[in-house]
């Protein structure tokens, strides 16, 4: 794997997935997905439908249990740390289908992002004296500060998330994720279903959540134009394996990929052995 | 939004009543509530102490099946270990009352806890069973427990204050009316932090929240707790006020009514299970008024009260889930808007 | 211990079951059709009892009349249930839903108080009283009867699921509503046909159980005990329903007999929490997969 790594990029990396496999019943979902993140870059996850991308990121954030292998995040073993230990070490992630929180304010659901970097407890809460209050006005003005105006979300701040267009949720989400202190944002696909102008707008806080934040990114995406322009590293996922890594320039010219993307050998093939077994 | 509100300050925009308006129809509701005793015959005061216990118990139901989606059916059942507890304490030991509550309150809120740890694998009906057999399980030990004076019951001396008996409606007034309006405030603010939102994430998208950092079991379990606690102290409140408990006084059907007070009122908000408790408190003693009126032309209307009651109780909860399933809090909320937005849209 | 004593008791005990199982079985019909949680099924199987009094007693009509009668209410309660507070709920949370079902317990409960007052009532007899032994135990007639025809009525739906259309349009409807509608089943006729089938049941259950142990306003707590059966069978499996409801009546005769009557309810209850722990999902329900 490292010597996929893109020349010049300090490798030290952030999270590394070593020969994970996951199962459910008889259906193999990843089988033996190995690579790496390095630390401060965006690495993308592609491959065809069905191919494990979401599955491998429920197995990041500790919601599927693998059979085998290992996962490790800023040198530490993530085996056996349940999903919300994850989320405060720093692993934060947005979701495929939306997951807002449909009873709360945009501002709320952001708010919600920190949990469990807050502290205050059932009394404080109930009295809201002190820690409550003070833990509180400070989490708001930072959101307000570094997030909201950030993502240009101050108009819908007060408004309930239901009434949101999608590329404004699929912001709001991002917001959330920026606002769990992340030092890896796990996107899953953070432009599916978006019209030019917001896959741009989104590729751009992308880009600035990875340079100003200096948060590493690991997304999955289909849009093959984004991932190609902003990532630093590529991991092609089919059938639940690792079929090639690179850069993205390496990963475009592999025959591999080529080939799982357009079926070509599978038809070739299966077109030859028809032929063979008429003869 | 409310025309006319300018906010300078987070803590201004965060602050539970933020409007000028708000405040000021809160503090004439304040004096009207402290007035309220010097006006009032014993009798509306005694509907008012019985609607303040009711908001108590249906507030901390709120916050567990409202907000944080977790279904009880044994809220009454809570609520009677509160007053069981506070009867015993105030006959063999003679503590003070504000202990005793405290005692029951605390006691209600671990067998919450116990009561809740199917939570983290049942869910909806299944839990909703798992409380109902709490309640079975509780109603069999009070009823043959000599401590808890098995099928008779307990009769109790009235609560203390400074050598004052707290045995008359206008008394009792001054110890409910105050510890419901604290209970209520404290849910408030329970909600504008992180306790409240994990919970409403918990209610909208369990999976997704635990992701996102909740542990589930522990905030389901806050949940149980609290609103466990909120029953323990209503039914500590319960048993000063009338000052007999026994294993009838927490029937099912009493928690059914917790349950249809939020549902009325409108679930997983603060002003709808206060609306809602008051209203369901509030219904059955006008259906007698209109029997009493009634009896001249029908003589029968007395009998047919009982069932009436409990026609217009179930017809209530099916009427509003159809109709209004947000609850009087919702059309509350219709009004104010109608008055926020005045006049330039009617 | 008396063996024959212990046998007495297991007789009766799964005769009771027996009726247990048929409200059962008319829960999960619903259950499985329209994914309500059916609350009122013990007030439904009330208001059979109070049908058939009203239709032998108050109107004079044989007994062998009145039955039939009674069932046909049950079903028409069943329809106009479904019409006016089932279906108007479509999409809303579950819990929405069984609430509903609880407050039409309550409307029917009043209602029958209203009509019939308070105090316990008894059915005329219309069933032979000739004893039935079995070797040497003792059964009581009634429940014999409750017995065969809980079995006989249980027998034809387990045959009606499997080999009519309207058995294989229930199943779809179950396993997936929005497939089952697009391969042209009516689902909105299935739901009509599981709640008239349910309630009918219910109902004829309900004159049963009355004829055995009279009538009163608060016979709907039978929905109690329905209720713990269906939970230990697993809501969606008839199967579950059979066994749960023998292994409850089975279970209280025995509690009944050698700790007392009072003990009944709270053993079962017991039962049913140790069960939610050990397997959360009942004997034979479904265990949906969780998704993200």
């Amino acid at each position: 794997m490292a010597a996929a790594m893109p020349a010049g990029v300090p490798a030290r990396p952030i999270l590394e997935v070593a020969g994970v496999s996951l199962a459910f019943g008889g259906v193999r979902a990843l089988t033996d997905v190995s690579f790496e993140v390095p630390e401060g870059s965006i690495t993308a996850v592609i491959g065809p439908n069905g191919a494990g991308k979401t599955s491998l990121f429920n197995t990041i954030s500790g919601f599927y249990r693998p059979q085998a292998g290992k996962i490790s995040f800023a040198s530490e073993s993530l085996t056996g740390v349940r999903a919300p230990e994850r989320a405060a070490r720093g692993l934060a992630r947005t979701f495929q289908n939306i997951a807002l929180f449909r009873g709360m304010t945009v501002l709320d659901n952001i708010k919600l992002g920190r949990h469990a970097h807050l502290r205050t407890g059932v009394l404080d809460a109930l009295f809201y004296w002190g820690r409550a209050q003070k833990e509180e006005l400070e989490l708001r003005a930072e959101i307000e500060e570094r997030i909201i105006d950030f993502l240009e979300i101050q108009h819908i701040r007060n408004a309930s998330v239901a009434t949101l267009s999608y590329g404004l949720q699929k912001r709001v989400e991002l917001a959330r994720a920026l606002a769990m202190r992340p030092r890896i944002l796990m996107l899953d696909e953070p432009v599916a279903g978006m019209n030019r102008e917001e896959t741009e707008d989104m590729a751009r806080f992308i880009l600035d959540v990875k340079e100003e934040w200096g948060v590493t990114i690991l997304m999955v995406e289909h849009d093959m134009g984004m991932v190609m322009d902003i990532s630093d590293h590529v991991v092609v996922l089919n059938f639940g394996q690792v079929i090639a890594s690179g850069t993205p320039r390496e990963v475009q010219g592999n025959e591999a990929v080529i080939a799982a993307y357009l079926g070509a050998g599978d038809v070739g093939e299966l077109s030859r052995r028809i032929k063979a077994e008429a003869v | 939004m409310r025309i006319g509100t300018l906010k300078t300050s987070y803590a201004a925009d965060e602050a539970l009543f933020d409007s000028s308006v708000q405040r000021t129809l809160l503090v004439l509701l304040a004096l009207a509530a402290v007035a309220f005793p010097f006006v009032a015959s014993p009798y509306w005061l005694f509907l008012a102490c019985l609607c303040a216990i009711n908001v108590a118990s249906a507030t901390g139901l709120n916050l567990l099946t409202g907000y944080t989606g977790l279904v009880s059916l044994g809220q009454a059942a809570f609520m009677s270990v509160g007053a069981y507890t506070v009867a015993v304490l105030e006959i063999r030991l003679g503590t003070p009352f504000l202990l005793n509550l405290l005692s029951g309150a605390g006691l209600a809120a671990m067998i919450g806890i116990l009561v809740g740890i199917p939570s983290l694998k049942v869910k909806g009906l299944y839990l909703a069973i798992a409380t109902i057999a709490a309640s079975v399980i509780l109603h069999f030990l009070f009823s043959h427990w000599s401590l808890t004076g098995e099928a008779r019951g307990l009769s109790m001396p009235p609560a203390r204050l400074f050598g004052i008996s707290l045995d008359q409606p206008f008394s009792l007034y001054w110890l409910i009316m105050p510890v419901t309006c604290l209970m209520v405030l404290g849910a408030a603010n329970l909600l504008r932090t992180r306790i409240g939102r994990a919970f409403i994430a918990i209610r909208d998208r369990d999976i997704s929240a635990e992701v996102l950092g909740i542990p589930l079991l522990r905030y389901k379990l806050t949940s149980f707790a609290i609103s466990s606690f909120y029953a323990g102290l209503a039914g500590g409140l319960w048993a000063y006020f009338f000052r007999v408990v026994t294993p009838e006084s927490f029937p099912l059907v009493n928690s059914i009514f917790y349950l249809a007070a939020i549902i009325v009122g409108g679930m997983g908000t603060i002003l709808g299970g206060i609306l809602g408790a008051v209203f369901m408190t509030l219904v059955p003693e006008l259906l007698k008024f209109v029997a009493n009126w009634a009896t001249p032309i029908y003589p029968d209307a007395l009998a047919a009260l009982a069932p009436v009651r409990t026609i217009v109780f179930g017809g209530l909860i099916v009427g509003f889930l159809i109709f209004e399933p947000r609850g009087l809090a919702e059309i509350w909320r219709r009004v104010r808007r109608f008055f926020h937005l005045w006049p330039f849209r009617t | 211990m008396d063996a024959l004593f212990l046998f007495e008791v297991t007789l009766a005990g799964l005769g009771a079951g027996a009726l247990y199982s048929l409200t059962g079985v008319a829960f999960v019909l619903i259950y499985k059709a329209t994914r309500v949680v059916n609350l009122a099924i013990g007030e439904i199987l009330m208001l059979g009892g109070y049908a058939f009094l009203g239709f032998a007693a108050g109107l004079g009509l044989s007994p062998w009349l009145a039955l039939p009668l009674a069932v046909a209410a049950g079903g028409v309660l069943g329809w106009l249930v479904e019409r006016t507070m089932i279906r108007p709920m479509l999409g809303e949370s579950p819990i929405s839903v069984f609430m509903v079902t609880i407050g039409l317990g309550s409307i029917l409960a009043g209602v029958v108080q209203l009509g019939w007052g308070a105090d316990p009532l008894r059915l005329p007899e219309f069933m032979p009283s000739t004893p039935v032994f079995i070797g040497e135990a003792y059964l009581a007639p009634k429940v014999a009867i409750g017995f065969v025809a809980a079995a006989v009525v249980i027998g034809l739906f387990l045959a009606l699921f499997r080999f009519s259309r309207g058995g294989v349009a229930l199943k779809a409807t179950a396993a997936d509503q929005g497939a089952a509608y697009s391969v042209g089943i009516d689902v909105p006729r299935v739901f009509s046909v599981a709640w008239i089938l349910a309630c009918a049941t219910a109902a004829g259950a309900g004159v049963l159980v009355g004829a055995i142990g009279g009538i009163s306003p608060t016979m709907g707590v039978f929905g109690l005990s329905v209720l713990v059966v269906v939970i230990i069978g697993g809501l969606d499996s008839i199967a579950g329903a059979l066994v749960g409801g023998l292994l409850i009546g089975l279970v209280e005769a025995l509690a009944g007999a050698f700790l007392g009557g009072e003990f009944k309810l709270v053993v079962t209850f017991a039962l049913l929490l140790v069960l939610l722990m050990v397997r959360p999902y009942g004997l034979f329900g479904t265990h949906e997969i969780e998704r993200l």
